[in-house]
């Protein structure tokens, strides 16, 4: 490990540190534009100079250069202050002065570090250059004249997208970033160009001039458009939120965010449920609370009451329903509500195993049914690193673009118990082999199929798991912790003829085979669900209460409440309390507090931040075999995924513009 | 070289150059080229089947020859690569023409040597002879441009055409080879000083007189 000094004091840094790297171990702050932990070096910002001996007599890019033994670095001699000076003075020739007007306000690095390391003015009294505005989407805004060509937007694109769009044309004072022709950026990350562009370059569209950074209140919390639980922070202004922003986890989210989990909040304040309803002469027309609890009385469903988890509830819902239904003495609960109806007797199977973290230092992975992109994109950000680390990939199921290259085994599951010797090959000189199973593999029943591969191609080895299932909803590790399942799924829900139904915000199940019961619907918007129901009670979105959430890992992650919900809905559990009151039973809680008491003390896990312990796999049983092909993807659209991105303008947008755009163009042809 | 820019992507284009592809000649010059590549490195051939494609479509239009939006489609097709990044190359190199050309593609050295030794005049007489800059002339046959030092100094002023340069011109001298060009004649490449080699000092050497003819070991007289 070489020994460097900075500024007169001697560290150890690293093999393999840069010059930047180990200034930063030392304290010391490095402005820098272009270089960014998690992309490439790319080293023309020139805004990182630093003075290194032995070396050149003139500045150094600290962010490319490697720490060597015995270097004595300076980040506070006169050569550095002027030399950053310059740099910024050459940046803001080109750079309009325009902070006032312009999105990145508040939040700019160029801004901090002119203020920081600048000169005082400008020498410069010339004319600045315009670039003309490119067009890159529904989700991004651009002010091209703005960009300082850090190049880290290209670099994104390209290296963790997987999907080169952004290049940046011409030379020199004439370089421009754009797409080609202009045409959006068409990847489920593509937004994290905001958050990466250093200056007012790249913003966001549908946030722009809707608030400035130090106006808006920001609240932690866990995105819940999928089971990844990419940690987030909301950022609200009153009673509305504004934007959602990724918060840096490494073993979740890294640092970045789909575009469903950010631009989906629109949708939180639309097609909102703010008022109870009755379904009165076949029409929904609003009621009281008490009107409402009096039905659900009136109905006296004893023993026969149900309770479906929607994709999105945390699991203090989750528990408060459980509890409320054991009171009445019924244990018909199911969260998957698709009808799915794999085995649940062992969670270990049913969880992301060797973590997100791991999967990247996976080098064989077999994916069975699951088009991650669309389930997760940040897995397969992750799975993408693995290929380029050398990883091989396979995939059964339809074709879709993983941005890697995979080999295609064929959408008929039987290949599973029957598998090429190629992939054999691979798995046997691998060393992290995994596997994944997607919900439509689920769907099919290939657990059993898959776990009997599992043990086959020995995922399971000293110190890694390679077993993993990927869900999509944010709230089935924790539905499935607290028992929403049954044996044979939604199917035995139905056959078990329930007087009451209880769906928790769920709004992709069948209403079909419950016409006889009495539908309640608990949940915040007017999707699927409230459409089906009898009753339909208001509840908070996952913005709107405190709560937790198990993502596919079965990491236990706990969300804040930014905002109030509108009108009259309230906290899900508090109405499920009521609720009790009202059926004449009592769950044993009068407050949050007891409740998520009451619930850890059930499940303990659900009280400790991490990952759960999930326990070792089950013996696969080895004649398990799968049959049937895969023909669909669960997710037809990405963008219109849950209630909350249903209602989204911007989701609409998306999904009309980039998904099926060319389906429009060619209608109006 | 601020007016470079990509020509329009319009359905004319498409029409024109949509189903462009290499002739068997310029494929195999291609494939010659990926060749030299390792293997899944054939991208780095970029720059050589651009060249190729460039002068492809010259030879289809009779001009110096210029990258259509599809063409450069075909050759990130041709290379299994992202075509933003075929873009990045062909506008970043100004030998890359991005618009139609004329037949001779008259590129007029304007740095300063050049200007101290009269380019001025020659620009001017290029313009005198009906040339715009950035276009095509009314003939067809000609396009201007101005550009940085080419690495003549020696020789300015100098202009390049297409493949060749032409130096220590003065007006009556251009004329001479854009007239010959015109006529569809090859003129004599390089320095057009009559008894001048090639970038010697004019009026003979006046160091290393004895490597003039033969190799000369200087190293003993040190
Ligand atoms: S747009 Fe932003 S991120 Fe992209 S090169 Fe310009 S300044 Fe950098
Ligand atoms: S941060 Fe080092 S050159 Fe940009
Ligand atoms: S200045 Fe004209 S060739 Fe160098």
């Amino acid at each position: 490990m070489p020994k460097v000094t900075v500024d007169g004091v001697e560290i150890e840094v690293p093999a393999g540190a840069t010059v930047l790297q180990a200034c930063e171990l030392a304290g010391k702050e490095i402005p820098r534009f272009c270089y960014h932990e998690r992309l490439s070096i790319a080293g023309n910002c020139r805004m990182c100079l630093v003075e290194v001996k032995p070396g050149p007599p003139k500045p150094q890019a600290s962010c490319a250069l490697p720490a060597t033994d015995g270097q004595d670095i300076r980040t506070d001699s006169q050569m550095v202050k002027t030399a950053r000076e310059g740099v910024m003075e050459f940046l803001l020739i080109n750079h309009p002065l325009d902070c006032p007007i312009c999105d990145q306000g508040g939040e700019c690095d160029l801004q901090d570090q002119a203020v920081a390391y600048g000169r005082g003015g400008s020498r410069y009294d010339m004319n600045k250059r315009a670039v003309t505005e490119k067009y890159m989407g529904p989700l991004i805004k651009t002010v091209m004249t703005r960009c300082i060509h850090c190049t880290r937007c290209v670099r994104f694109s390209e290296e963790i997208a997987g999907v080169d769009e952004i290049g940046a044309l011409y030379r020199g004072e004439d370089m421009q970033i754009t797409t080609y022709l202009e045409q959006a950026a068409e990847h489920e990350l593509s937004a994290n160009v905001i958050d990466l562009c250093p200056v007012g370059a790249l913003t966001s569209r549908p946030y722009a001039f809707e608030a400035r950074p130090w106006e808006l209140r920001k609240t932690l919390s866990i995105d819940v458009s999928d089971a990844v639980g990419a940690n987030i922070t909301l950022q609200s202004k009153g009673r509305e939120v504004m934007r959602a922003l990724p918060r840096i986890n490494d073993d979740v989210n890294e640092e970045w965010l789909s575009d469903k989990g950010r631009f989906m909040v629109d949708g939180l304040g639309k097609r909102r449920l703010d008022k109870v309803f009755l379904r009165k002469k076949g029409g929904l027309k609003p009621a009281t609370w008490e009107e409402a609890f009096a039905a659900v009385a009136k109905a006296k469903p004893g023993k026969a009451i149900a309770a479906i988890a929607g994709d999105m509830v945390d699991c203090e819902t989750m528990f408060a329903a459980k509890a409320l239904l054991k009171a009445c003495g019924s244990g018909l609960l199911e969260g998957r509500q698709t009808g799915m109806d794999y085995d649940v007797s062992n969670l270990a199977a049913v969880a992301f195993n060797s973590t997100f973290a791991g999967i990247e230092t996976a080098d064989a992975v077999l994916i069975v049914g699951s088009h991650i992109r669309w389930e997760a994109p940040l897995v397969n950000v992750r799975l993408r690193k693995a290929v380029k680390r050398g990883a091989k990939v396979y995939i059964i199921g339809p074709r879709w673009d993983p941005t890697y290259p995979a080999t295609f085994l064929g959408e008929d599951l039987s290949v599973l118990s029957k598998l090429p010797k190629d992939l054999v090959d691979a798995f046997k000189g691998a060393e992290r082999p995994a596997i994944i199973m997607g919900g439509a593999a689920l769907a099919k029943g290939a657990l059993g199929a898959g776990l009997a591969a599992a043990e086959k191609l020995k995922v399971v080895r000293d110190g890694w798991n390679g077993f993993n299932v990927l869900h999509f909803s944010a709230a089935r590790m924790g539905g499935l912790m607290l028992g929403y399942a049954q044996k044979g799924g939604m199917a035995d829900i139905a056959a078990a003829k329930p007087k009451v139904v209880l769906s928790l915000g769920a709004d992709e199940m069948d209403f079909e085979p419950f016409a006889d019961a009495l539908k309640v619907y608990i949940g915040h918007h007017g999707d699927k669900g409230a459409h089906a129901a009898d009753i339909v009670l208001p509840a908070a979105s996952f913005a709107e209460k405190d709560g937790t959430y198990v993502n596919t890992e079965g990491r236990v992650q706990f969300a804040e409440k930014a905002v109030f919900a509108p009108g009259d809905a309230r906290e899900d559990w508090t109405i499920l309390r009521a609720l009790a009151d009202a059926l004449g039973v009592s769950v044993g809680f009068d407050s949050y507090a007891e409740l998520q008491a009451a619930m850890i003390a059930e499940v303990p896990s659900l009280g400790e931040e991490g990952l759960a312990d999930l326990g070792a796999l089950p013996k696969a049983d080895s004649k398990a075999k799968a049959e049937g092909a895969i023909s669909a993807y669960p997710i037809k659209d990405f963008y219109l995924t849950n209630p909350i991105a249903r209602a989204s303008a911007v989701m609409q947008q998306c999904s009309a513009e980039l998904l099926h755009g060319e389906e429009l163009k060619e209608a109006a042809e | 070289m601020a007016d470079r820019h990509l020509a329009p992507d319009t359905p004319e284009l498409r029409a024109r150059w949509g189903s462009f592809a290499f002739s068997p000649e310029v494929k195999a010059k291609a494939d010659w080229h990926i060749a030299k590549y390792p293997e899944g490195r054939q991208k780095s051939a970029v720059m050589p089947l651009l060249d190729l494609a460039q002068r492809q479509v010259g030879e289809e239009t009779g001009t110096q020859g210029w990258l259509p939006l599809p063409v450069m489609e075909y050759v990130a097709q041709y290379l299994d690569m992202p075509v933003i990044r075929v873009v990045e190359v062909a506008t970043f190199y100004f030998m890359y023409n991005l618009v139609p050309v004329g037949k001779f593609h008259v590129q007029v050295c304007g740095t300063t040597p050049c200007v101290l030794r009269g380019s001025d005049n020659i620009i001017a007489a290029c313009k005198k002879r009906g040339m715009v800059k950035g276009g095509v002339s009314a003939d067809g046959l000609w396009t201007l441009t101005e550009v940085e030092c080419m690495g003549n100094c020696a020789t300015a002023p100098m202009v390049q055409i297409n493949d060749d340069n032409y130096e220590d011109l003065t007006v009556d001298r251009l004329d001479a080879v854009l007239d010959a060009l015109a006529a569809g004649e090859t003129p004599k490449a390089g320095t057009q000083e009559p008894g001048r080699h090639t970038s010697e000092p004019s009026g003979g050497p006046t160091t290393l007189k004895q490597m003039v003819d033969a190799n000369h070991d200087y190293r003993g007289e040190w």
